[in-house]
């Protein structure tokens, strides 16, 4: 990627997701309509043939998730992009692509659930993320931008992340970041770079053994040995890809932990709680899988008590819990069906919880 | 005397000798020669993807000594399209059975078709789930006795038989489709006739190419091997008419051969 050739343009974390994941060599999209991230798609169908790549729209997300298994076993970078509903529909493609250790790229503009649910802003796909990917051990490498500006570079590394860990990587967003406008440096668009996949199948002469891609190990030795080679990656990615920000004082009283839209709301409360005389500091994933528990453990000593706001009912907040592990009371400020929480909310619980 | 003898017949390069795991009579180990033979003969191995399924034929990956790729069940047709975007050149097949293919991939299936996509399905039609121990297929012909129509198929029940070919037929996008039985030896030379065709098709760049063959399950339809190949030529094909439906390869040839044939009127 060619830092130095960024231009500054304002436009939306659709378009910043479609334009970040050219900039990471992607070249090969399918995908599905689902609102709110219907511009991605558009703007790929638009843009892929320009740079001599391929936008086909799929029949269903089923079938675009196994389109991208099939690029991805072909040995290109690909993605798919969609939104709540239809990462439930590419569980069972993801488990495939997790068992037969290949990369890709997903994007899910994370909406309000369950069921159809509706077109608002949400985080309660935070487990789908990083607990679900399908059946069997297995999930997916998940990278949780703040911002347009992450959007469009968060996607771009992503492609090379997912290569890395041979693994499914997904950027999770939510309706406002997709939707919004903010000043973005965009990357120029990068050459794919050339296939150093050596196990991807295709014409190969006498050159090589013939390649297999799949999933199936009949011999639970074999299959078990398939697993440990997974988690062994994914104890690399912890070491070498675990990413967060920090905000505030560096003598807080509590702790506020948030990703994503919510940690923008919360960097505005931690000021706010300031202003009020409460010392707060908020740590902000950009890593949801790998997890960043050391902070957040660091901090928990010093805190009297943490405070996690997320746009769901009680899913990040376990994974604080985990990191906390009982150092100070954790409290949850959370919402659902495409309401966020507010600034005046998380100022008020944190100073209940210090008064 | 001479000792100089010409091979007619010999173990197909592109398969392994991976013993098969079909049961005896199956038709599974058939198709596989079929498919093996047409690829030796158009010298595509190396630049063949072989795409497994779920069924019996899961294991196809270690029978076809290609390159492959393992498919989650039904979706196969998305997989090749994937594949065959990426690679336009390489040759991909897909070998499903009815379960796969009729049930649970009939969307992928019809709109790879739809879209004309450039790569060949063998369609193993024994009108049963054989792997999962012979429940009812979507093409389990009326009457027939399975392990979930213990009283045999009834429409108002289970409803009626899907013909494959017929319904992927009223689609523009398919360049060749066919079907043939896996049962009289004359017979088994047209199905390999039509595998070839089939290939031919995809080689040439013209498009979506599928063979559906009717084949045998004597464990699950509880005949013995000859039996089963009687019920293919006797039953089945009554409800399943073999036909080649349409092969734009024909077509073209034959407009190639009215273009350098002396035309009347040139």
């Amino acid at each position: 990627m060619s830092e130095t050739q960024r231009t500054r343009e304002f436009i939306t974390g659709n378009e910043a997701t479609a334009r970040g994941a050219i900039a990471g060599g992607c070249r090969y999209f399918f995908g599905y309509p689902i609102t709110p991230q219907n511009k991605i798609p558009e703007y790929m169908s638009a843009h892929l043939p320009e740079v001599g790549g391929v936008f086909l729209q799929a029949e269903s997300e089923v079938a675009a998730i196994n389109m991208v298994y099939g690029a991805s076993a072909a040995g290109a970078r690909v993605m798919t992009t969609s939104s709540s509903p239809g990462i439930s529909l590419m569980q069972e493609g993801l488990s495939y692509m997790i068992g037969s250790e290949l990369p890709c790229v997903l994007v899910n503009m994370v909406r309000g659930g369950p069921g159809l649910g509706n077109i608002g802003p949400a985080q309660s796909d935070y487990w789908l993320a990083t607990r679900g990917c399908g059946h069997g051990d297995g999930q997916c490498i998940t990278l949780t931008p703040n911002s347009v500006q992450e959007l469009h570079d968060f996607t771009a590394r992503a492609f090379e992340i997912a290569d890395r860990y041979r693994n499914p990587t997904m950027v999770l967003a939510d309706a406002i970041l997709a939707n919004m406008m903010e000043p973005c440096d965009v990357l120029p668009p990068t050459e794919m770079p050339p296939a150093d996949r050596p196990y991807a199948v295709g014409p190969h002469g006498q050159e090589r053994e013939r390649n297999i891609v799949n999933s199936l190990w009949v011999d639970f030795d074999e299959m078990e040995e398939v697993n440990l080679r997974i988690q062994e990656r994914y104890r690399q990615a912890a070491e070498e890809i675990t990413d967060w920000e920090e905000y505030g004082s560096d003598e807080p009283e509590v702790l506020v932990c948030a990703y994503g839209i919510s940690s923008r709301v919360c960097e505005s409360a931690v000021d706010e709680a300031g202003k009020a005389g409460v010392q707060a500091r908020l740590v902000r994933p950009k890593t949801v899988f790998p997890f960043p528990s050391e902070p957040i453990a660091k901090w928990a000593e010093q805190a009297k008590c943490a405070v996690v706001v997320e746009a769901s009912m009680g899913q990040f907040v376990e994974d604080v819990r985990l990191a906390v592990e009982g150092r100070c009371p954790v409290e949850l400020v959370g919402h659902a069906g495409g309401n966020i929480p507010a600034v005046s909310e998380v100022v008020a619980r944190i100073l209940e919880m210090t008064s | 005397m001479t000792t100089d003898m010409k091979q007619v017949y010999a173990y197909p390069d592109a398969l392994t000798e991976v013993e098969m795991r079909y049961c005896p009579g199956c038709t599974h180990g058939t198709a596989h020669r079929l498919v093996a033979e047409v690829i030796d003969e158009l010298g595509i191995k190396d630049r063949t993807v072989t795409l497994a399924t779920v069924g019996c034929s899961v294991y196809a990956y270690e029978y076809f000594d290609t390159d492959a790729v393992q498919c989650s069940h039904g979706r196969a047709p998305a997989v090749a399209t994937g594949i065959k975007r990426v690679q336009p050149d390489t040759i991909v097949f897909a070998y499903q059975g009815d379960g796969d293919l009729a049930s649970i991939g009939m969307a992928e299936i019809v709109h790879a078709a739809a879209r004309g996509e450039n790569f060949t399905v063998i369609f193993l039609n024994n009108a049963v789930y054989g792997m999962t121990q012979g429940q009812m297929a979507p093409t389990t012909l009326l009457g027939q006795k399975t392990t979930t129509s213990p009283r045999g198929r009834t429409a108002p029940e289970a409803g009626f038989p899907i013909r494959v070919c017929e319904l992927l037929d009223t689609l523009d996008g398919p360049a060749f489709l066919a079907r043939e039985a896996l049962s009289t030896p004359p017979h088994v030379r047209n199905a390999k006739r039509a595998i070839k065709r089939a290939f031919e098709t995809q080689v040439a760049g013209l498009g979506f190419s599928l063979v559906e063959l009717l084949s045998t399950c004597p464990t699950w339809w509880g005949m013995t091997p000859l039996e089963a190949i009687k019920h293919v030529d006797e039953q089945m094909t009554k409800c399943y008419p073999i036909a080649v439906f349409r092969d734009r390869l024909a077509a073209q040839e034959g407009e190639q051969s009215a273009e350098s044939a002396p035309g009347e009127g040139e």
